[in-house]
């Protein structure tokens, strides 16, 4: 039993990489090492998420940590012939610098290792998801064990407090006064619940985090009941995560079977179990009182607040509410203590925070960094830069709800504050990085097209309002705006925002208003100048035909779906702008070059 | 009371702990407007989902401005209810609902009535700024009710009423963002969802969305035929509240006013609805009186309690919902049902005309009136025994149509012989009034003995559930009273627990009961006027010199000259009738 | 799968798991920790640089030396295989020439655990990526 493995291989088990065949590699790697006799010498692990989801699937081999990427199961052979047996590293499946071109083979020299720091994700590609040995082999379970054994509740509420916790899905609400404010509503009756109803487009920290290191949001759940005193803890995640829910399920059953859940955990009287409920992928049901509606049966919608799920949530009974980022981190916590963890971070945000990187950005992918970290930082070394050397135009944080920062921002130490105070926020972590291609009204327009879509239609100026913002943006870029639009916009985003009945409204302007207050000129010119300024928009486009270049061969006529094209054989062809509906296959197809765009 | 300071545009007041700011602001004659919010008092009914954001206010301290209908005011809160950022959020959100509602309100239903109108000429709205896409639905059109979902603002009014309220669950809002509506489960058509059609959601919707089938054209067409003799019945609840179209103060009695306009309408005979109420209490308290006596000489197969079975609404509601217990129930027909049978037989006979060339009419301030006009088993030969039931509005449509001057007209008399009836038969139109009238029939057939004091205040009130007991001369009778069908529900799941201890329950659909009915002139949310209409009806009973059914000379003439006694094998035929099992439209949507 | 019923209990799995994981531990701080790496190309495998690193891990283990034994390619000194290179924390590394068991004793205990420099010593010449 006793195998002592000499080296260890991770792969990404993350949903990205399984996605890409991650499961086939690991399958192959394990049947090479099998027909060379390395069974017993070489362990191959499925892991969580690396991060690096940009070069995914990754195998990182260690003791020497390199860092293959982008691999392909039929690789497997030769990483088993070439690094296994003979120790070479597989130069084509190293990483390459996109801006240096160079060569990195130690993932610790990569610049998007080096800055990050990973308390939440800190066993997410390392250990095994699946096999609980290997979290309690990670101090895992210790701080359940070490609260239950030798501090009272109260005195957990207190080390959680005094970390300066905040809520990490968006709110950014001290986690220890909640807790502490549930533990102080009476009731014979309490939940825990775990928000894992990750919504925002382009995040997936909760999921890497179930999908990587189920347990420590298990083990923070029952810290949570032990101390509100609840013995009931329900996950909330959305369907659509089946890898995760899977993990969990098994870090449950696990969990179970060690006595870890259920009665008399660690001889102590005190008991706790997990359900897990199923969302369907509402946005609008990672807003506290609508998930737990969502849990109820009912219809996915706020109600207004007071009364908070603290006092009257999950079956009218006090509900503690938090992010899976959130419970992740508080093992570390408990473990580490308060002040090792105040340490880190800036004046009113404490920790680390998970952002998903996103958009035109070289290193996509997952990362943790200490709060108050630039966001230069995190783009330009962390995200490696903007793809195709490209000019940085701006960043969206905060997801849909977001607001959008720019180059002046690039220094603001990151956090819970400083992003709120820019005109955006932190939300639930996720960035979008934007270049020069993009253009701010367009952008404006996605994410409002996003809102529209998880608008929950209860309050009518999220109902109605938003879908007016998306219909105003669109008739600006189709280059239908006028003057009178401008004034209009901001008016419906500021009262859109102020009367909306939960956080979904009363965010969902900002992608407008910040966009306004920093790139006015773009409105500006879409709607006075009639045109795109960064080209993005189709409709501004004008197609003409260089008459001193065009002989009239007639392709381009023939070519176009809408026959926009008119003109006779071997004479100037003219391209009609009322029917044209710029598609751009009149310049593709001309050989002449004759075809230009203003 | 307690009580806490609290500022209100830079005043100092002094307003109840716990009072939202929309009440605290009431309290001290400071008016928040409301479109989605709706309180019915009286009836502990309240709907304030906080959707329509149209009462937001400012609160110093806090960013966003809240709803004043769900927000309570704390010890020295300040709040803003006229800042220009108020004011102009009401305006643009008010912009924003007319600007996904369609603008015919020349010729819209609800012109007049409608509350999101009154609204936007409150707020002074002049032009809709944001123009863009407008919600568009089939429009759905059952036997009683029509849904134009065009119009429906998602107040979500409707949806208490139906859920919380009646406990009928047939409407819910379904889909999400702008895409949301109410509606049946899978948006199937009312007609074949659990709907019982007692029109509760029609009585408090704000705008046209949920508005009556309007019988007022064909009605108007009968009347223009030679041939046709056409009669009139006009329930109890309706002469209480009739008035409130024509501009008088709710509870006024406009009776006489209501038949001579009746008769100018061109109504061969103006009968009323109160004559079949006392008719009804014939037959129901006669088989109260069989069962009770059966039940005290020891027949187990008695069933007890008695359910009332003059409401339709609550008819529809233990056909889908209990069907196991649909036995229970009194066989009696409504008033307007046992109206029609006779008006086609015993009348037609007397004015020896065909029942095809009659048309029988009924003003009822009930929408599910016109589903049981329509039901097969109320027809011979597929001739309806009532043709067409309008509903208040719908009169006071005609009427106006008509160009009658309801100020002016000069009160007229019921005709004979279906026109004469006891005070009994008109307190039917409220809730407590069907079991006070069925007591003063019941106690002097089973006590042979005369009842002195004819007013049982035990009985009257508007609580939910009432329950008293009578002495019949020794004999403890024990009577439950539930208007609401979601209170119908609670006694109806006692019953069949076996808890229940009741000889005689009456149940009306909707809160209230009659001059609460679905029918009714608009209430906008204020439950005194239901009050006032209780009140006059009782104040008609009054009034009446007979106000016992079993003393109504004609309804005395009517058993003498056709019918035998009560529950005999003719009164079977032509005033009792059967109940079926409907589960199935409530089993599709709960799968 | 017994029930974890006390710390204890849980410090006992804990132990166990911790040993075989310690290898992925270690890596994470590899800079703090003695590395050896064992040229294991073609020549060296043929002279016995299997057995060095296998005497390597197992050796260091029992003597409670926490170090990463990592396997390389060819170092470009064929004439003197087996080759290691032993890399101390902090300091530059070291490679070591014809090694076989004993001279590995040797390292470890003269190099590894009280820094001495051994016979064998080959200038280093190359640059590691």
């Amino acid at each position: 039993m006793d195998t002592k493995y000499r080296m260890h291989l991770l792969v990404c088990g993350g949903t990205g990489c399984i996605a890409s065949k991650s499961s086939q590699l690991i399958q192959l790697l394990k049947e090479e090492l099998e027909a060379n006799g390395l069974e017993k010498e070489v362990q191959v692990i499925s892991t969580g998420c690396f991060g690096f989801c940009e070069k995914g699937p990754i195998v990182k081999v260690l003791p020497d940590n390199t860092f293959y990427t982008q691999l392909k199961p039929e690789d497997a052979k030769e990483i088993v012939a070439e690094h296994v047996i003979k120790g070479r590293y597989i130069e084509r499946l190293l990483y390459v610098n996109p801006e240096t071109q160079e060569i990195i083979r130690d993932a610790k020299n990569m610049g998007f290792y080096r800055k990050q720091m990973r308390i939440a994700l800190r066993n997410c590609g390392f250990i095994n998801p699946e096999n609980i040995d290997e979290y309690i082999a990670r101090n895992g379970y210790s701080a359940i064990a070490k609260c239950l054994t030798e501090m009272t509740p109260s005195e957990v509420i207190d080390e959680v407090k005094k970390s300066g916790m905040r809520g990490r899905g968006g709110g950014g609400f001290p986690t220890g006064l909640k807790w502490e404010i549930t533990s102080k509503s009476i009731s014979d009756q309490k939940y825990v619940v775990c928000n894992a109803d990750e919504g925002d487009p382009g995040a997936f920290m909760d999921r890497s985090v179930l999908e990587g290191d189920p347990h420590s949001v298990i083990e923070a759940m029952a810290i949570c009941g032990y101390c509100i005193g609840a013995n009931k803890g329900i996950v909330y995640i959305r369907a659509e995560y089946p890898l995760a829910i899977k993990r969990l399920k098994i870090a449950l059953q696990q969990a179970k079977e060690y006595g870890l859940l259920g009665e008399n955990i660690f001889g102590t009287d005190f008991e706790f179990t997990i359900d897990i409920k199923y969302g369907a992928g509402a946005f609008v049901c990672g807003e506290e009182t609508a998930l737990i509606h969502s849990m109820e049966g009912l219809r996915g919608e706020p109600t207004i607040k007071p009364p908070f799920p603290s006092v009257s949530g999950y079956l009218t009974q006090p509900t503690n509410v938090n992010n899976v980022e959130t419970f992740a981190s508080i093992p570390v916590i408990i473990l580490k203590g308060s002040e090792w963890f105040a340490s880190i971070g800036t004046e009113y945000s404490k920790g680390t925070k998970v952002f998903a990187l996103a958009g035109k950005i070289n290193n996509v992918g997952l990362i943790e960094v200490p709060m108050g970290t630039t966001l230069r930082e995190v783009i330009f070394e962390i995200g490696g830069g903007i793809k195709d050397g490209k000019k940085f135009k701006a960043v969206q944080t905060g997801g849909p709800s977001g607001g959008c920062l720019t180059e002046k921002h690039l220094d603001l130490p990151i956090d819970f504050d400083s992003l709120t105070a820019a005109g955006s926020m932190m939300g639930s972590g996720g960035m979008i990085v934007m270049d020069e291609d993009d253009c701010m009204v367009a952008m404006a327009k996605f994410y409002l097209e996003f809102t529209v879509e998880e608008s929950c239609g209860k309050c009518a100026p999220c109902r109605i309002g938003n879908k007016r913002l998306h219909e105003m943006l669109t008739k600006l870029c189709e280059a239908n705006g006028v003057e009178e639009d401008l004034d209009l916009l901001r008016n419906l985003s500021v009262v859109v925002k102020d009367t909306s009945l939960c956080g979904l409204g009363q965010t969902s302007p900002n992608p407008i208003l910040s966009t306004m207050e920093n790139f006015y000129e773009e409105y500006h010119a879409h709607v006075f100048d009639h045109k795109c300024p960064s080209g993005q928009c189709q409709s501004f486009r004008r197609y003409y035909i260089d008459a001193e270049h065009c002989i009239g061969c007639m392709v381009c006529a023939r070519n176009c779906p809408t026959n926009a094209i008119t003109g006779v054989k071997k004479q100037v062809h003219i391209i009609n702008q009322l029917i044209c509906i710029k598609c751009g296959v009149c310049m593709e197809k001309c050989k002449f070059d004759s075809i230009y765009l203003n | 009371m307690d009580t806490i300071n609290i500022k209100i545009d830079n005043k100092n007041f002094q307003v109840p702990k716990g009072a939202t700011i929309l009440d605290a602001a009431k309290s001290v004659g400071i008016n928040i407007p409301t479109l989605c919010y709706l309180n019915l008092h009286d009836l502990n009914t309240i709907n304030k989902p906080a959707g329509c954001r149209i009462c937001v206010v400012e609160v110093k301290g806090r960013k966003n401005l809240v709803p004043a209908c769900a927000t309570e005011c704390v010890a020295g809160m300040e709040i803003l209810n006229q800042t220009v950022r108020v004011l102009n959020s009401r305006k643009t959100v008010l912009e924003l609902i007319l600007s996904d509602h369609p603008t015919d309100c020349l010729i819209c239903t609800k012109n007049g009535h409608c509350d999101l109108q009154s609204m936007a000429m409150n707020l002074g709205i002049r032009e809709i700024h944001y123009k863009g896409e407008q919600s568009h639905y089939i429009k759905d059109t059952s036997p009683a009710i029509i849904r134009d979902m065009d119009k429906c603002i998602v107040c979500r009014r409707c949806v208490t009423m139906c859920n919380d309220v009646q406990t009928v669950g047939a409407l819910s809002a379904i889909n999400r963002g702008f895409m949301s509506v109410v509606a049946p489960a899978f948006e199937m058509n009312l007609e074949d969802s659990p709907c019982t059609y007692c029109g509760q959601c029609v009585a408090v919707c704000p705008t046209a969305a949920l508005t009556e089938v309007d019988h007022t054209n064909k009605v108007i067409r009968e009347l223009a035929n030679p041939k046709k003799t056409v009669v009139v019945q006009t329930a109890p609840a309706v002469r209480a509240a009739l008035g409130e179209e024509f501009g008088y103060e709710p509870g006024t009695l406009v009776t006489g006013k209501m038949a001579a306009a009746l008769r100018d309408l061109g109504f061969d005979y103006v009968f009323d609805t109160d004559f079949a109420a006392d008719l009804t209490i014939m037959e129901e308290s006669a088989e109260l009186l069989d069962r009770i006596t059966r039940h005290l000489n020891g027949d187990e197969t008695v069933k007890l309690p008695m359910l009332t079975s003059c409401c339709p609404g609550w008819v529809n509601f233990f056909e889908q919902h209990f069907p196991e217990m649909k036995d229970i129930p009194s066989t009696a027909r409504s008033p307007q049902q046992m109206f029609g049978s006779i008006a086609k037989t015993y009348f037609a006979d007397k004015l020896g005309i065909k029942r095809e060339d009659m048309v029988v009419v009924s003003i009822m301030p009930c929408l599910a009136k016109k589903y049981e006009s329509q039901r097969e088993e109320f027809a011979t030969n597929g001739n309806p025994d009532v043709d067409y039931s309008l509903t208040t509005r719908e009169l006071a449509r005609l009427i106006k149509q008509a160009n009658i001057d309801f100020d002016s007209i000069e009160p007229q008399d019921f005709d004979h012989p279906m026109g004469e009836s006891s005070g009994a038969g008109v307190i039917f139109g409220t809730t407590g009034g069907v079991i006070e009238a069925a007591v003063r029939t019941a106690y002097e057939v089973f006590t042979k003995e005369k009842l002195h004091k004819v007013e049982f205040q035990q009985l009257r009130g508007m609580d939910w559930i009432r329950e008293t007991t009578i002495d019949f001369n020794g004999t403890p009778i024990r009577i439950g009273i539930a208007h609401g069908l979601g209170n119908a529900r609670k006694l109806l799941e006692e019953i069949r627990d076996g808890k229940s201890h009741y000889h005689a329950i009456e149940i009306m659909a909707c809160p209230g009961g009659c001059i609460g009915g679905g029918g009714q002139p608009f209430h906008h949310g204020d439950t005194n006027i239901l009050l006032a209409r209780q009140k006059a009806l009782y104040a008609a009973d009054k009034a009446k010199v007979i106000r016992k059914s079993h003393e109504n000379p004609a309804i005395q003439k009517l058993y003498r000259e056709f019918l035998g006694s009560p529950m005999s094998k003719k009164a079977h035929e032509l005033l009792h009738t059967q109940y079926f099992d409907k589960s199935n439209q409530v089993e599709i949507t709960k799968d | 799968m017994s029930k974890i019923k006390s710390l204890d209990d849980l410090r006992k799995i804990k132990a166990i798991v911790e040993e075989k994981m310690k290898l992925r531990e270690n890596s994470a701080n590899s800079e703090i920790h003695v590395q050896v790496k064992v040229a294991m190309a073609t020549c060296g495998i043929a002279s016995g640089a299997k057995t060095v690193m296998e005497f390597m891990i197992e050796e260091l283990e029992k003597r409670n030396i926490t170090a990463l034994v990592i396997q390389t390619g060819c170092m470009g000194y064929c004439f003197a295989e087996p080759t290691i290179e032993v890399t101390m924390p902090g300091k530059d590394p070291i490679v070591f020439g014809y090694v076989d068991t004993s001279k590995a004793d040797q390292i470890i205990e003269k190099y590894i655990k009280r820094g001495e420099l051994v016979d064998g010593i080959i200038p280093k010449n190359y640059e590691s990526i």
